[in-house]
């Protein structure tokens, strides 16, 4: 296949068999941004609209090998399967969950949504969320309020403050705290952190101890607030890591700009990093608050079950259970439909708003990288 | 802001002279210097923190030769020996599985968002739902499997069942890793590669794919790392066995996680308490060997991002 000058290349590159379908070529893309300068140019023409028509008429003469479509055809087709099928997935996770939910809920005694109850071992059902709710809130939340101002503060340093060279080992050092696995974690916090932080859970309570959130407590070490600083420490990498991200992202000349002004180093940061990385911080705070919502092993090795009849809590100080510990904590007695329903219930509440915690996290970020 | 406004007045009357930062925004500077690194310092406590816990605890067990050989069949908390080898063949068994699903299927998949639906719709879709899946927690997936396998399909609890559940944490992992990594892909290569005449799909196996393996193995070593350590699937969907066992549709099988959650209740002097420091330590080994090999090879990447 001779090429004489670059007109002649432009006009062979796609195939005829493909031109006839312009979705299926492979240059259709391409061409565009290649070679725009060259037909304003060379033929005198508006460029974007009648590249295809020239692409279709240009070849006659010159004879084109005819390339197989099939092999094409079916990779498409499986990699297209694939796409789908991860959005079937999730839509499957919801369904079935609901579809296994929807017995027990509809045999339930007592209302879902308000109350603390949790009897599915009888034939009676009465069973309600807001115990677990509360208490999954609580640690995540505190988890995040504890996490967040240290992620910042991390990608802050790794991003500004340390040279190239030092940031790298220090940010893999960070990473790797997210590959200590969460079982080891809840290991460490029950029997190492726990002890340590009780005598200042003490005071705490011993001082405040009047505001409800703050009252004493019998079991201070598997406690909510220990659960929440292990959680803290679990989604402190994915916050960092995100907020590094965007704020090494930030334009040169936004940062030069006030350095010529004469701002100092924090004032960089406060008027030009901070409000860039604005809602990629925010999305990465979300994603954390996803995780921390969903820990599982840790929270579960961690948090004191209370003894059935043990009048709620709400403190901080507190035992509990959570959405996710309550489920691992009875998986093993997981005997009857009914009784697997409710857990499958409280299953689909974790989903929901962990679905709900994400969809956010994405939309934040989506709109940010609009913005900028 | 009002501190920087009054600098730049005050240069206009005396002719360019520089001055220091007035007293209260070279106080908040230095203030925001030590927080910043206050932070840093404040996050590496509790990895070294864990590390040495963790590393005093279960030393001993993990360099005698019999940890890694033997199982715990036969061993009860107050007697010492047996070893992790059931648990460390567990774990592996169950990683290795799920990744022979979720590799193929997160490589496709990121095929299908960046060389076939770029810029539409329905990739948008797609990316939105992978995000959704990155965020399921580990028990949500877990309790999916156990309704779809056991409730409907009518199967026992086995260790193939907490394989299906992995692929769900893993999958994410491996296709937003390619993505990236096919996104780094110049175009001039795909370019060159039609120009031959070769077909789009023999360009993505043949030259795109390649290009980009070395990030693709890592986001694979990242995943592995990730679903070795989840210990949520297995308490719903396989039980834990104190011997050695291959077989992946049997319903008992040990795992690393399930031998330290089995083991922690025990009394911290008896012999059993220090395995299951020795198990996480050896958990802990096999999640950073994976996390150095992952960055080892994203190091010797020919794609660099920018």
């Amino acid at each position: 296949m001779a090429v004489p000058d670059t007109d002649a290349t432009r006009s062979v590159e796609p195939a005829p068999a493909a031109a006839e379908d312009p979705s299926l070529s492979p240059a259709e893309g391409h061409l565009e941004h290649m070679h725009s300068p060259v037909p304003t140019v060379v033929h005198h023409r508006p460029p974007a609209p009648e590249k295809i028509d020239q692409v279709d008429r240009a070849p006659r003469g010159v004879k084109l090998a005819k390339i197989s479509q099939t092999g094409d055809r079916m990779f498409r087709a499986v990699a297209t399967t694939a796409g789908l099928a991860i959005v079937l997935l999730v839509l499957f996770i919801g369904i079935f969950l609901l579809a296994l939910a929807l017995p027990s809920l509809q045999a339930n005694q007592d209302n879902f949504l308000t109350s603390r109850n949790w009897t599915v071992s009888g034939t009676e059902l009465a069973f309600g969320i807001a115990g677990l709710f509360w208490t999954t809130v609580l640690s995540s939340v505190l988890a995040l309020a504890m996490s967040v101002p240290i992620a910042v503060g991390v990608a802050l340093c790794l991003t500004q403050y340390l040279h190239k060279r030092a940031s790298g080992p220090v940010s893999f050092v960070v990473d790797l705290l997210a590959a200590v696995p969460s079982i080891i974690f809840g290991l460490w916090g029950l029997t190492v952190l726990g002890p340590f932080l009780a005598p200042g859970a003490e005071w705490v309570a011993s001082k405040i101890g009047w505001i409800p959130l703050f009252s004493e407590n019998i079991d201070p070490k598997g406690s909510v607030f220990v659960a929440a600083v292990v959680l803290a420490i679990m989604i402190l990498p994915i916050v960092t890591a995100i907020s590094r991200d965007v704020f090494a992202q930030t334009p040169r000349d936004h940062i030069e700009a006030a350095l010529s002004l004469g701002a100092t180093r924090w004032e960089v940061v406060r008027t030009a990093v901070l409000p860039h990385g604005r809602s990629g911080v925010i999305s990465a705070s979300m994603l954390g608050l996803g995780r921390a919502l969903g820990e599982t092993i840790a929270v579960m090795i961690i948090l004191s079950t209370p003894a059935p009849g043990t009048p709620f809590s709400p403190s901080i100080f507190a035992g509990g259970e959570t959405f996710a510990s309550k489920i691992a904590n009875n998986a093993a007695e997981f005997d009857t439909p009914s009784k697997t329903g409710a857990f499958i219930a409280a299953g689909l509440v974790l989903f929901i708003v962990t679905f709900a915690v994400n969809a956010t996290a994405r939309v934040i970020a989506d709109r940010g990288g609009a913005k900028s | 802001m009002s501190a920087m406004t009054t600098t730049t007045s005050t240069s206009t009357e005396a002719p360019l002279s520089f001055r220091r930062p007035s007293g209260g925004r070279t106080i908040k500077n230095a203030l925001a210097t030590v927080y910043v690194f206050l932070a840093t310092v404040l996050t590496i406590v509790p990895l070294a923190w864990v590390l040495y816990t963790v590393i005093t605890k279960g030393i001993r067990l993990i360099l005698t030769q019999q940890w890694w050989l033997q199982s715990q069949r036969g061993i009860t908390p107050r007697r010492e020996g047996g070893g992790a080898y059931h648990a460390i063949v567990g774990t592996v068994e169950m990683a290795l599985i799920c990744a022979a699903i979720a590799v193929p299927l997160g490589i496709l998949g990121a095929i299908f968002l960046i060389e076939y639906a770029k810029g539409t719709k329905v990739a948008r879709g797609v990316s939105f739902m992978v995000d959704i899946l990155s965020g399921i927690p580990s028990i949500v997936a877990a309790l999916f499997i156990y309704a779809l396998f056991i409730t409907i399909f009518g199967f026992g609890r086995s260790a193939i069942a907490v394989s299906f559940a992995l692929v769900l944490l893993m999958l994410p992992v491996v296709l937003r890793s390619t993505e990236e990594m096919l996104k780094l892909v110049p175009n001039e290569l795909r370019e060159a590669s039609y120009a031959l005449g070769v077909p789009k799909w023999k360009t993505i196996l043949r030259v795109v794919i390649p290009t980009a393996f070395s990030g693709i193995m890592t986001g694979i070593m990242l995943g592995l790392a990730r679903v070795m350590g989840e210990t949520a699937p297995l308490l719903i969907l396989v039980s834990y066995a104190v011997g050695i066992n291959f077989s992946p549709t049997s319903d008992t099988m040990g795992a690393l996680p399930t031998m330290i959650n089995s083991g922690r209740d025990q009394a911290p002097q008896l012999p059993g308490y220090e395995r299951v420091w020795a198990a996480a330590l050896t958990l802990i080994l096999i999640s950073m060997f994976l996390n150095l090999l992952a960055r080892a090879i994203a190091r010797a990447s020919k794609l660099k991002e920018k």
